[in-house]
């Protein structure tokens, strides 16, 4: 499974465990705009670090957070093996 | 006014109750002689007046070297098998130890204790001893960081609980515990076995489960005590299906509803319950319909056991709480009014009050206290879980989050997975506040467990 769609997938796992109302997701939806809260991005992303191995919010101390879901998507497509 | 007659446990002892037995998985000592053997090699005069550190190997001997001292040494301090080494210099010190009792004398040749004697097998013939004094009963408590605290006991104290239910209905017990009876709970099945004329099984931590289980039945185990953790342990291990004893205790830690109907379903004939004690509190109290937590009208006194809740937490003044830490450096045991603050958080709903966790155990969740018994609870519920740890994960968006480690009943279909841990998560947002729901759960073949019996929390 490519990145994006562990990542994709686990949103969307997520949005039903949280009773959260995914609009469409696409690159440039932001964040917000999501429904998530910080709770739910948490969970996300220790999900994702326990899938893939990489928590890319950590590893970089001066790492922004993403805006939108294309930039939390490439944060972890670009996490250098 | 005359002084209060000392009783001491050779006063359980005596030989008109035929076939009583101490045993553990190498031996088996007759009590009903007790009183004219020993295992100090006939050296119990030599410790009169005595401060002695019991520091054996095993149980056994330890238990009858108890038998022996008390009432003549002026007081003994009880060695807990995982004790550090590193710590008894300490422990020698702030007890004011001038004596040994030990199966290694070489490793205390060159120590400044003055006096070492040898426990060894079999016992010897010696006269029976005379009772001189009450004896100071010093145990060690349980924490897992640091020099442990010295509590002080008498065998009053120790014993006030047992005394107070009176003897047991029926033939006498024969008790098993799989705590060690060099800590309280253990000593205090030990101490009943003892007041009650009945006999003993004791653990052996290098024995298999079902070794163990099956020693149990072939000696006729009739009552036997653990913690929440070794029941667990026992449930999931297939081995309880052979064992039938008449009644289970559960003490402590939390005894969740989960494991109380456990027992209850693979014992349907036994009576299950628990109780409440800490090495510092005493035994506080017994629970016996079933459910979990206590009713809320314990609280005021109650047998002679006086209970309030202070910030949450259960506070305990009776005769059966330790009389005070011991050492250079010891802090008060009680509060100003002698009541003892035990650290167990606890929650009033509705009749009841229900044990959430531990005061020192709390893991922060984004800014919020959460106890990870409580979230283990949840989980527990759900029917194909035999236990779990709740801890708290770092994370850079909420700073902590809730993970969990689950371990499954024996047996559960591996292919379920998934839809169990989807079913626990749904249990838990019925139940908790949204911060206690576990972001993660991951599947464990097991959970590491103390040498106290208690469920390891490296996090708390």
């Amino acid at each position: 499974m490519s990145v994006r769609s562990k990542v994709i997938e686990a949103i969307q796992q997520i949005a039903k465990e949280q009773n959260v109302k995914l609009p469409a997701l696409s690159d440039d939806l932001s964040l917000h705009e999501t429904g998530f809260d910080s709770l739910a991005f948490a969970i996300l992303v220790a999900r994702l670090e326990d899938e893939t191995g990489v928590d890319p919010f950590t590893i970089s101390e001066d790492a922004a957070f993403p805006a939108t879901v294309g930039d939390f998507v490439r944060a972890y497509e670009n996490v250098p093996a | 006014m005359s002084p209060r007659e000392i009783f001491a446990l050779r006063d359980y002892l005596g030989a008109e109750l035929k076939g009583r037995t101490l045993s553990d998985a190498h031996h088996v000592v007759s009590l009903t002689d007790i009183l004219s053997r020993t295992v100090l090699g006939g050296r119990l005069r030599d410790l009169s007046g005595r401060a002695v550190l019991l520091r054996l190997s095993d149980q056994l001997r330890s238990g009858i070297a108890m038998i022996e001292l008390d009432g003549i040494a002026r007081r003994m301090l009880l060695c807990p098998p995982d004790l550090n080494p590193a710590h008894l210099d300490a422990l020698i010190a702030d007890a004011g130890i001038d004596a040994v009792v030990t199966d290694e004398p070489d490793r205390w040749a060159a120590t400044g204790v003055s006096l070492v004697v040898t426990a060894q097998l079999p016992l010897q013939a010696t006269p029976p001893p005379q009772t001189e004094r009450a004896t100071e009963w010093l145990m060690l408590t349980s924490g897992t960081s640091g020099v442990p605290k010295i509590v002080g006991h008498t065998l009053e104290a120790l014993t006030g609980a047992i005394v107070a239910e009176g003897p047991a209905k029926g033939p006498a017990p024969v008790w098993a515990t799989f705590y060690d009876i060099r800590r309280y709970g253990g000593l205090q099945i030990f101490l009943r076995a003892i007041l009650s004329g009945g006999s003993m099984v004791l653990s052996d931590p290098h024995e298999a489960l079902a070794d163990h289980i099956a020693r149990l039945n072939a000696r006729g185990v009739s009552h036997i005590s653990g913690t929440p953790s070794h029941w667990r342990k026992l449930l999931m291990s297939g081995s309880a299906a052979q064992f039938a004893p008449r009644y289970v205790r559960l003490s402590g830690e939390i005894a969740d509803q989960a494991v109380l109907d456990g027992l209850k379903a693979a014992f349907p004939n036994s009576s299950v319950g628990h109780a409440y004690a800490s090495t510092e509190a005493g035994v506080g109290f017994a629970v016996n319909d079933g459910l979990e937590g206590f009713p809320a009208n314990y609280l005021g006194n109650r047998n002679g056991v006086e209970m309030k809740v202070v910030d949450g937490s259960l506070r305990i003044r009776s005769t059966r709480t330790a009389h005070a830490y011991i050492g250079r450096n010891a802090a008060a045991l009680t509060d100003g009014d002698g009541f003892v603050d035990s650290g167990d958080i606890v929650e009033l709903r509705g009749d009841r009050y229900y044990f959430v966790g531990r005061r020192g155990g709390i893991i922060n969740i984004g800014g919020l206290k959460v106890h990870p018994e409580e979230i283990e609870a949840a989980i527990n519920r759900h029917p194909d879980v035999r236990m779990s740890r709740a801890k708290s994960r770092r994370s850079p968006i909420t700073g902590g989050i809730v993970v969990a480690d689950v371990v499954l009943a024996d047996g559960t279909d591996q292919a379920r997975a998934k839809e169990i841990r989807d079913q626990i998560l749904d249990q838990c947002r019925a139940q908790l506040a949204s911060h206690k729901v576990p972001a993660v759960i991951r599947f464990v073949e097991a959970l590491e467990v103390t040498p106290a019996g208690k469920l390891a929390r490296t996090d708390a």
